[in-house]
């Protein structure tokens, strides 16, 4: 039967594609709106599109937002793509500041469209290749057999700066500017790109998530 | 240069992928399903689906070709066709598609472009663009080449990306299905004046012509012809690109599906 894997339903995500890509891997995948449910996750997954104070309005109107919170305290394994990677951390600029789940210190800003002498489009879609952050092994990690350089899928036009370097897996050369593309802390684990979306090199690293 | 995209096109009458000359005398060319598939096998970045129909009868045969290419194909898919609402669009979001493309609707009611973007966000809204050339530079068409729109293509690429667009797909009329090259004046005009990503679409014979889109700035090339055909596979043309110096995605050593 596999693992099961509890997607966070909160109308701001892809979650039919994410489900799709876990079962791909052997999981069987449900989707949960309500905080009771979170509560029961062994592997949990928040994915996200769109803006972030928008994001955050829906958790916080099903009460997910705390929820989360109180699972990440489990130290069972957490996984959120895209925005729901950024809403991990204390704030957004996006539309003013907009607070987040702040279980990561650092902040969301935008890709500057200047900088590094380039001008650079914004959002930023498409596959970019991922490289360790500060030379971080991936052993162990959620890019644990991906080889450095292996293009992943990124859409996005915000960025998290995390305050602390050792929560930051993998890093990602935009036009000079360089994104946190992974995060991990322990059990709980970000993806700026999509891996349902990155092809065989997403499948491995879902796999990897599910085998922490 | 960042990452160039290789998107395989797949247009679309009702269940079957179709696909004609200038936008016409469409011919039966396969089945989506299997058509993505193997399209995701050899290494394409991105699927799109265009339904070339959805706009004159005001139908939709696109969500259970995306229901079923989500089970199998994990790259992004954008959908198009027939899109008249945020709800149509969330409908297919909610199945699978990752971005919606617009064209007739949003030529009728250009505010459908912002409250798409406001609702799932610029990155998933592609304005689509079907461009023939004029005496002076080209026109806007609607209905899958079908209606002229009196719309200068060029003003209408930067009106729709500030209304909230985050990706055009550029399509020559002229130069679809004839396997002649892309429009690369067409592609250079609009690309190098857009602040978003740009497709270049219809043309495409031989990897060489995508090799003329990019240095004439398109951020993506769509395929179609050439691959349904079998003359080019998407392989060939990516490790063409890439002997010529074009940066685009690398799996390592990482079998495709």
């Amino acid at each position: 039967m596999g693992t099961e894997v509890i997607i966070i339903d909160y109308g701001r995500g892809n979650v039919a594609s994410v489900a799709q890509a876990f079962e791909r891997v052997g999981a069987r995948a449900s989707l949960a709106s309500t905080p009771h449910k979170v509560m029961t996750a062994d592997f949990l997954v928040l994915p996200g599109v769109g803006a972030f104070a928008d994001g955050m309005a829906a958790l916080k109107e099903r009460g997910l937002d705390e929820a989360l919170k109180e699972y990440s305290l489990t130290g069972r394994p957490f996984l959120g793509i895209c925005l729901g990677m950024q809403v991990l951390f204390d704030k957004s600029e996006e539309f003013g500041n907009t607070p987040g789940l702040g279980l990561l210190p650092g902040r969301v800003a935008a890709i500057p469209r200047e900088g590094e002498g380039r001008t650079r489009k914004v959002p930023h879609i498409g596959w970019s290749g991922i490289n360790p952050a500060d030379r971080r092994d991936w052993a162990g990690t959620i890019l644990d057999g991906i080889v450095p350089g292996e293009s992943v899928y990124f859409v996005h036009s915000y960025m998290a700066l995390p305050d602390i370097d050792s929560c930051r897996v993998a890093e990602s050369d935009y036009e000079g500017c360089l994104v946190t593309a992974a995060i991990q802390e322990g059990a709980l684990a970000g993806c700026q790109f999509h891996p349902e979306k990155s092809g065989q090199t997403g499948l491995k690293i879902i796999q990897n998530f599910l085998g922490m | 240069m960042p990452t160039v995209r290789i998107i395989a096109r797949l247009d679309i009458k009702g269940p079957r992928v179709v696909k004609g000359i200038r936008f016409e005398g469409l011919r039966v060319v396969g089945d989506p399903n299997e058509l993505a598939i193997n399209y995701y096998g050899q290494g394409a970045d991105e699927i799109i689906c265009i339904d070339t129909v959805a706009s004159l009868y005001g139908r939709n045969s696109l969500k259970e070709i995306v229901g079923r290419a989500v089970r199998e194909v994990f790259i992004p898919i954008t959908v198009g066709g027939g899109i008249r609402s945020v709800d149509d669009a969330r409908e297919l979001l909610r199945i699978g598609a990752d971005k919606i493309a617009v064209n007739t609707a949003a030529v009728n009611r250009p505010e459908l472009i912002t409250e798409l973007a406001m609702a799932f966000g610029s990155q998933c809204v592609v304005v689509s663009i079907q461009a023939k050339r004029r005496s002076h530079g080209w026109e806007a068409y609607t209905d899958y080449g079908r209606e002229h729109t009196g719309l200068d293509a060029l003003e209408w690429a930067k009106r729709a990306e500030e209304l909230g667009a985050g990706e055009i797909l550029l399509s020559s009329v002229d130069m679809d299905g004839t396997g002649q090259g892309y429009d690369i004046e067409l592609t250079r005009s609009v690309a190098e004046k857009a602040g978003i990503p740009v497709i270049a679409s219809g043309g495409m014979g031989t990897p060489r012509h995508c090799l003329e889109a990019i240095r004439s700035k398109a951020d993506a090339v769509a395929v179609a012809s050439s691959i349904h055909h079998g003359k080019n596979g998407v392989n060939d043309i990516r490790a063409f690109l890439m002997n010529a110096g074009v940066s685009v995605r690398q799996w390592g050593q990482r079998s495709l599906s």
